[in-house]
């Protein structure tokens, strides 16, 4: 027998909250993710009582066990947390969550991510502390210590390797930034990016200019998932999990940037298993959500997942192939992590899932196979593949 | 101050609680930089680990390297996020690998005019960075373009 997700489990229900500039939720970090949980149930249109399963990633601080008796859960079946930081576990959370109801172990699991960074402090920060030891000592002294300065060693060295050009990284940028004026939920609605306006920003860190770094956001993000053949039972059109792929090549963790691969986003093996898994190839993918933290990382992610070759970047990473509806691989349609929110990558989750619904603001005409992929470049990253009905 | 390449009032570096970096640290201190190596199969790794992770012996131990390298990555950070940074202007960070220690890789600041063009391969030489007056003291090892 095959061991596999594939049509196993569907999303049945998708909730967000208001999306707030880092440190100005009005709202409590655990109050953000009751109230994305509840409104992805209101989505589906099942009760949070019906909820027995959590699972979330990025040592989000809301446990399952304690927001289960905040939503009255008739009971608790299914208690998980994705190791790693950033935004490398959003699809990992939805691999566990489909997992668990793939082997009974639960039947209806609820993925979310909650962030208030004015209760808990910002990521773009250094360490403001006296000492530092560990991984960090041989890196925080010599001026490294935020997440783009981490990473841009990293795609310096593949930018390097390939003669890819900063035209590519902007080409990432411009796409979420013109798909976010349809999109009047997004942060940077009615905020559109010019080519001349990026290449006039300032540098963070030499490769990323201002424009290439995610934004910080405020906010939660949550979604149901079901056994499939409960699937149409739901309000929307339903959304099946056609393959998850977490972890990393060898050594991928490696301390003090000693990951044998290093120009890299992580997703090598991965890459091979989500395919394996969804029985798909790059080439029926219909629309890509791609967790820019970085547009590096972007880049090398969709290398690594076979969207064209490292060799091909500058030819490939233009704008119009990027758009929304017509382009060859339309990219972060709802404006993304750069231009919609930054929600540790559940906003892109969830507009995967419109696609394959056909309610996005850009949507993609007979969209049926619709990837995410989550968190270039930390350790573990993951990825996932929504499908359509027709797929199965 | 002025031989110190970044601005004061960063963190500075501790040994790791558990001690597994600390030889390193006293190397540093005595102008050495000891890196770990494995006593069965005679192979570096850097970050130090309790075991090899190439044969899985716990039989590690430290031993000098010459330091010099090339570089394998670089950085040059424009926007300071730590408060001591803020007048400090750019800076380069680098990534250097050692090719007669298994190519490990450390990271560094590569001294110098900050602005300069940075050549990926190029060869370095460490450069001891006391910081005696430091509670407690400490070394940080720098890197400059070769001869
Ligand atoms: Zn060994």
């Amino acid at each position: 027998m095959t061991r596999t997700l594939r049509g196993k489990a569907a999303v049945a229900g998708v909730g967000q909250t208001t999306y707030y500039k880092h440190g100005q939720s009005p709202d409590a970090e655990s109050k953000l993710a009751l109230e994305a949980i509840v409104n992805a149930c209101v989505d589906a249109g099942v009760s949070p009582k019906e909820i027995d399963g959590f699972a979330s990633f990025s040592n989000d601080r809301n446990d399952g066990p304690r927001l289960a008796a905040a939503l009255d859960c008739k009971e608790l079946r299914y208690s998980n947390m994705f190791w790693g930081g950033g935004g490398g576990g959003t699809a990992g959370a939805i691999e566990n969550a489909a997992a668990a109801i793939a082997c009974g172990i639960a039947d209806c699991v609820v993925v979310y991510r909650s962030l208030a960074q004015g209760q808990f402090g910002r990521f773009g920060r250094g360490a403001q502390v006296r000492h530092v030891s560990g991984d960090a000592a041989h890196t925080v002294p010599y001026g490294l210590m935020s997440a783009a300065q981490m990473f841009a060693m990293k795609a310096m060295r593949f930018m390097h390797d390939y003669g890819i050009r900063q035209e590519a990284l902007r080409a990432i940028a411009l796409a979420s930034y013109t798909h976010a004026q349809s999109n009047p939920q997004a942060i940077m609605h009615g905020r559109p990016l010019t080519e001349e306006q990026y290449d006039a920003s300032r540098w963070i860190v030499e490769p990323f200019r201002l424009f290439d770094c995610c934004q910080e956001n405020d906010g939660a993000a949550a979604m149901v998932l079901v056994p499939a053949e409960r699937a149409k039972d739901f309000a929307h059109r339903p959304c099946y999990v056609l393959g998850t792929a977490s972890g990393g090549p060898n050594r991928s963790a490696a301390p003090v940037h000693n990951a044998p691969l290093y120009g890299s986003s992580h997703f090598t093996t991965v890459a091979k298993h989500l395919y394996r898994m969804a029985e798909l190839t790059p080439n029926d993918v219909d629309v890509l959500q791609s967790y820019e933290n970085f547009t590096g990382g972007v880049l090398m992610a969709m290398v690594e997942h076979g969207f064209c070759a490292a060799e091909e970047v500058n030819d490939f990473f233009v704008l119009d192939n990027l758009l929304a509806p017509d382009g060859r691989l339309p990219l972060n349609t709802s404006g993304g992590n750069l231009a919609e929110c930054y929600m540790h990558g559940l906003g892109l989750t969830i507009e995967a899932v419109r696609q394959v619904r056909g309610t996005s603001c850009n949507q993609i005409d007979g969209a049926e196979v619709s990837m995410m992929i989550a968190g270039p470049m930390v350790t573990p990253v993951s990825s996932v593949i929504f499908g359509a009905e027709s797929t199965l | 101050m002025s031989s110190h390449y970044l601005a004061p009032g960063l963190p500075m570096p501790a040994p790791a609680r558990d001690r597994l970096d600390a030889p390193f640290w006293e190397g540093l201190r005595d102008e050495r930089l000891l890196l770990q190596r494995c006593r069965a199969c005679t192979r570096f790794q850097w970050g130090p680990e309790w075991i090899c992770h190439r044969c899985a012996s716990f039989d590690v131990e430290f031993a000098a390297v010459e330091p010099r390298g090339r570089i394998y990555s670089f950085e040059r950070v424009w926007h300071p996020v730590h408060p001591a940074l803020k007048d400090q202007g750019p800076y380069l960070v680098v990534l250097v690998e050692l090719p007669h220690a298994d190519n490990v890789r450390l990271v560094g600041n590569l001294l110098g005019d900050a602005t300069q063009p940075v050549e990926i391969g190029a060869a370095v030489t460490g450069v001891f960075e006391h910081h005696r007056d430091a509670e407690p003291p400490f070394t940080l090892l720098q890197w400059q373009i070769s001869d």
